[in-house]
């Protein structure tokens, strides 16, 4: 039996700043992969929590739409109108459709849909659990019977995982308006021809990266989150830490995790 | 070694021996010895940082022992499974320093979470009987609504050992129950334990520096000195000793209670 926030420790000799830096560093991936082995674990065995699981989706994924919108909208009308000067200049302002929907479709809406869910519930995330952990909550929860670990992060990681691809495909179609509601003031395009040319180049590889991409990026989020909050320490100073290393850890590897799917989806093209 | 309770017939429900514990390096328990009978309220002082806490949560299963055995009912906490452990931990109430309420849910939520967790197929009705039970004994039915941030420190406290008290613990562990409270409410919060104690027959540990709190609430008093356990006795005998740290502990509490 081991406590539920415990981690792997070393306690260092007389040692450098580099190797401690090393040893810390690969400490981390340790516990990390020891957190995730624990949630595909005790995720996966029952009881499973499926009212929280409703929960924790409604409050990652309905509360989020708001924000999805705006910022879905924004950025398909924006890069839009940011693109059509150039295609102007070779007359080929009739390409905007299908450029549109490659950007938004392939890398727009799976990355800015991912970054934004991971500023908002990603540090939500390491603040609730981190407050939970240094005001003892995590361990009343513990001796009371419950397994907080399948009861706050299991279904916090299942939640946003499988609530992204779902705000992902949201977006996209969100952007696509924004995107239309431009090219339509300007070149007066009908909603057919434009939903026509943009689906066009728009292939099931396209679709199926983009969200199975986008269920990578959510479970990396909640994993982050979950993490950096269930192992927060030293008071209120290691709650704003927790939530500030999840968001900024997480934009990372998505960025990471972008360009290695990427490259693995260019190879499969 | 073990404390000496004046009733060896008594049934044994915590005994812990030889435990150690330590934290980066630092002997925090160093070796305690002790049993803790049914009905037996002990209180444990200590200066801050001592390793009170420690103790409790060890028994209660948070944290492992580096060496050392702690039964429970018989039961070697740090080896069971979790499904025993969590069927143990049923008969152990843990009342927290800060109370540590669930800040998401209100009071009622916060008192019907542990029952409907470990009795999934209780019905409503029970449930809605048992927290209006627990908030009466407590003395705080009125608040059954509010939200945790809307309670003052000493109706925290009083929550949270409602909370435990919903499941019908037979042994109470008590982490500083009336630390950051004035006088008056710890007055109010040690009334309770007393209650507690009584209306339901609960062995108590109590972890405390507050002489008041453990002079009223505890059959037999000891105290955690550099890792190990004076031996026990009953308040006014355990100051009786001329033993440096209890003298010096009870001189900065500036109060006389003789």
């Amino acid at each position: 039996m081991e406590r539920n926030t415990e981690q792997l420790k070393i306690v260092p000799a007389e040692k450098s700043i580099i190797s401690k830096g090393v040893d810390d560093f690969f400490l981390g991936v340790y516990n990390v992969w020891k957190f995730i082995g624990r949630f595909f674990k005790e995720g996966f065995l029952p009881p499973f929590e499926i009212k929280e699981i409703v929960n924790q989706c409604y409050s990652v994924g309905f509360r989020s739409l708001p924000l999805i919108s705006l910022t879905g909208f924004i950025t398909g009308m924006v890069f839009t109108k940011q693109s059509r000067p150039s295609l102007a200049s070779f007359g080929a302002t009739s390409w905007l459709p299908s450029l549109i929907s490659i950007a938004v479709i392939r890398a727009l809406a799976p990355l800015v849909t991912a970054l934004i869910v991971a500023g908002k519930v990603g540090s939500n995330m390491g603040a609730e659990l981190g407050s939970m952990k240094v005001t003892e909550q995590i361990d009343a929860m513990e001796v009371s019977g419950t397994n907080p670990f399948k009861f706050l992060v299991s279904t916090r990681v299942m939640a946003i995982t499988f609530m992204l691809p779902v705000l992902v495909i949201y977006s996209g179609l969100i952007g696509m308006m924004g995107s239309y509601l431009n090219v339509h003031s300007n070149e007066q395009t009908s909603f057919t021809a434009f939903f026509k040319t943009a689906f066009m180049p728009i292939s099931f590889l396209d679709i199926i990266s983009s969200v199975l991409k986008s269920t990578i990026f959510g479970f990396t989020i909640g994993i982050t989150g979950c993490y950096q909050g269930y192992h927060a320490e030293n008071g209120t100073q290691g709650v704003g830490k927790a939530a500030n290393t999840a968001v900024v850890i997480a934009m990372i590897l998505i960025f990471v995790e972008e360009m290695l799917i990427v490259q693995l989806v260019n190879v499969i093209r | 070694m073990p404390a000496e309770t004046g009733n060896n017939k008594k049934e044994v429900v915590i005994a812990i021996r030889q435990l150690k514990k330590s934290f980066n390096g630092r002997a925090v328990l160093n070796g305690v010895d002790i049993d803790i009978c049914r009905g037996e309220n002990l209180a444990v002082l200590g200066r801050s940082g001592t390793g009170k806490s420690v103790l409790i949560k060890i028994i209660s299963g948070l944290l492992k022992p580096d060496s050392g055995t702690v039964k429970v009912f018989g039961k070697e906490v740090d080896k069971l499974n979790l499904p025993a452990l969590q069927e143990l931990r049923q008969k152990i109430g843990f009342s927290f320093q800060n109370s540590a309420l669930y800040d998401s849910m209100s009071v009622r939520e916060n008192l019907e979470f542990p029952l409907v967790r470990n009795r999934p197929k209780i019905k409503k009705k029970e449930v809605n009987d048992a927290v209006e039970r627990v908030l009466t004994d407590v003395g705080l039915l009125k608040t059954i609504d509010q939200m945790p941030a809307e309670l003052s420190g000493g109706q925290r406290k009083r929550i949270g050992i409602a909370r435990t008290l919903i499941l019908q613990p037979e042994i109470m562990l008590y982490d500083e129950p009336t630390a950051g409270l004035d006088p008056i409410t710890s007055i109010e919060i040690n009334n309770l334990i007393n209650q507690v104690q009584h209306e339901y027959n609960t062995t108590s540990l109590i972890i405390t520096h507050d002489l008041t709190c453990a002079k009223t609430t505890a059959d037999t008093v000891t105290m955690l000195v550099e890792g190990k356990f004076l031996p026990t006795a009953n308040f006014e005998k355990f100051f009786e000793r001329q033993d440096e740290s209890v003298r010096t502990f009870y001189d900065y509490n500036f109060i006389n209670y003789k």
